[in-house]
């Protein structure tokens, strides 16, 4: 029974590194522009897509470093994109707008890829993996790649956020957008790295979950996307810890749903976590309230 | 001509002459072949729709909050109305009014709740509440076995035009009637500002109890008319992708427009048959449209307008914003 646990626990810290870092980019957005990217899940689905593609239509087998690279760049451009030509316009207009324009992107996403890719793809095997055995768990040489991806990419955001000056720059803009251009911070270019990083964050999320998945298919957007939002949620959003925390907490959650109930309820225990959360502590684990003024 | 329309807009008189006619038309078109079933089954879509718009844009439009879940209100309805159909019911005349007034009452329940989460949080935080009731609708009604799972259920085809029509004028006439009262002007004074709302002395628990329980109402009802006409519901059907039609629908037509949401909801049906031959491109376009509207025209065809006809005698002459 503990070996059941401690088996399932890899299992939920491999699922929730994937989560932590797609909610990273929901919670970096959220930050800057105090606004929820839907869209940010499809571009998630697409790095899984991308790294498909990069792999089978390439006439020369790219190294696994190098795939990870360009599936970063590619997604993470797309999403700066994505903020240039929809969000960009409706930077003054009401908030709802902005979540509705994001919805829409993210459901045109998607189902362009359902449109063009109707049926599930298989992830070819980019990395030999091995099994390896200690003291009866067993762990995959491909379960230690991701997870090590996932937190050396965590470590260089914080990094990025704490240590340069457009970190500096990000988290001045979150504090208070408004006195930020007068010190000289060129906000639109900060907004754009932020969308860049956060989608390319995505990105590689999305290519480690067809790697420990391989079946991908246009709703993984929708079934994992989502999740690491709920993931984002219940850190609260806006807080890059907090997304960390909620990623693992609700692999976690999720891992051991399915391996002590159907797994059928996974979806239903999530959300309603998610609901939980959010009626006892509205701005979730790490979140702060943001002050009202009349 | 011009004054022939102004004083046609001002005439009291036309939007009752426009009903019985109506009613007479669907009623007519039952029992004499005026129209193929096709055309009748888009017919009874359109209402469906205006009904869907029109009672989400009392909590998006006059209410200025974000919900997502209107498509799990419509999901508690059909469920609620099939199960009466198929399980609880002997086949009568009242089973079908019976079945959605019930649909209607679950969807009201629920709706209920969720308003009371609606007091701690708003804006973005609602519009999350919302997504995860509509996730959980859809998971928990494919977990129970007795609904029929993620297989759906085969409702009898009980809805028609006159039945339809009948749905669309009491919704419409409901929530016309709510927007000009006391209640209405308490929903509108929570979208300009909750908290200065609450401070001249609104009631905004209430009236945002009654708000969202109205809207899950009327949602409900859709659903139940939309599982009696479509012969087969499954949680599939109720997704997001649902909720984001009913979307389209209202910021088509307009935010806060009884009009905008009628027009709203035939320009989509109509243009949803239209492109039928899209096949999944289809919804791609739907929330292109979306978008390019948020960025170009944000408040709809209508927003914020309303026909003369809706309006209330004494509101005809001002130039108040509804």
């Amino acid at each position: 029974m503990l070996y059941y646990i401690a088996q399932q626990t890899i299992n939920a810290i491999q699922l929730g590194s994937i989560y932590a870092l797609i909610a990273l980019g929901y919670s970096m957005v959220y930050g800057v522009l105090v606004m929820i990217n839907f869209a940010h899940s499809d571009l998630f689905m697409l790095g899984a897509f991308a790294c498909l593609l990069l792999a089978t239509m390439l006439p020369v087998q790219l190294p696994f470093v190098v795939i990870l690279l360009l599936v970063m760049a590619i997604i993470g451009l797309l999403g700066a994109l994505i903020e240039r030509v929809a969000y960009r316009p409706l930077r003054g207009a009401p908030r709802v707008s902005a979540i509705i324009t994001a919805l829409g992107c993210g459901l045109v996403i998607q189902n362009t890829t359902l449109s063009l890719s109707p049926y599930p793809k298989y992830m070819p095997e980019l990395f030999n993996s091995r099994t390896l055995t200690f003291s009866g768990l067993t762990i995959t040489t491909l379960q230690i790649l991701i997870i090590g991806i996932s937190f050396g990419l965590m470590v260089a955001l914080d990094f990025l956020i704490r240590k340069t000056r457009y970190g500096m720059a990000m988290r001045a803009i979150s504090f208070d957008v408004r006195t930020v251009p007068l010190m000289g911070i060129p906000v639109n270019r900060i907004i754009s790295l932020t969308f860049l990083v956060g989608a390319g964050l995505g990105g590689a999320a999305g290519m480690l979950y067809g790697l420990a998945y391989p079946q991908i298919s246009s709703g993984i957007g929708i079934l994992i996307g989502w999740k690491a939002f709920i993931a984002a949620v219940i850190g609260g959003i806006g807080s890059i810890r907090g997304a960390v925390l909620g990623g693992f907490l609700l692999g976690l959650v999720e891992v051991m749903a399915v391996a002590f109930t159907d797994s059928s309820y996974r979806d239903l225990i999530a959300y309603s976590l998610l609901l939980l959360i959010l009626v006892f502590k509205p701005y979730g684990l790490l979140g702060q309230a943001p002050n009202q003024k009349v | 001509m011009r004054a022939f329309f102004e004083s046609l807009g001002r005439s009291r008189m036309a939007l009752p002459i426009l009903v019985v006619l109506g009613f007479a038309f669907c009623v007519a078109c039952e029992f004499l072949p005026i129209i193929n079933t096709y055309t009748k089954g888009v017919l009874i879509m359109v209402g469906i729709n205006i009904i869907l718009c029109a009672s989400l844009n009392l909590v998006n439009g006059y209410m200025g909050e974000f919900s997502v879940g209107h498509a799990g209100f419509m999901a508690l309805g059909a469920y609620a109305s099939a199960v009466m159909t198929i399980k609880w019911l002997p086949a009568s005349v009242f089973e079908l009014p019976l079945a959605v007034l019930f649909g209607g009452t679950v969807a009201a329940a629920i709706g209920f709740l969720l308003a009371l989460l609606s007091f701690k949080t708003r804006g973005d935080y609602l519009a999350i509440i919302t997504l995860a009731f509509l996730m959980i609708v859809k998971s928990a009604v494919e977990n129970i076995e007795y609904l029929g799972g993620p297989r759906g259920m085969t409702p009898p085809v009980l809805t028609n035009l006159p039945w339809a029509f009948f749905w669309v004028v009491v919704t419409l006439w409901i929530i016309r009637n709510l927007v000009y009262s006391k209640f209405g002007r308490a929903i509108t004074a929570i979208r300009e500002d909750e908290i200065a709302a609450n401070a001249m002395g609104v009631r905004v628990r209430e009236a945002k109890i009654l708000a969202f329980s109205t809207s899950a109402f009327f949602g409900g009802v859709a659903g139940a008319l939309y599982a009696q006409v479509n012969f087969f519901i499954d949680p599939k059907s109720f997704d997001i992708v649902r909720s984001t039609e009913i979307l389209v629908m209202v910021y088509l037509g307009g935010v806060a427009s009884l009009a905008g949401s009628i027009l709203g909801a035939v320009i989509f049906t109509l243009l949803f048959q239209a492109l039928q031959d899209l096949g999944t491109w289809r919804m791609v376009v739907m929330p292109l449209i979306l978008v390019l509207l948020m960025i170009f025209r944000p408040r709809g065809i209508m927003g914020m307008k309303e026909l003369p006809w809706f309006l209330p005698k004494r509101e005809l002459f001002t130039k108040r914003q509804p």
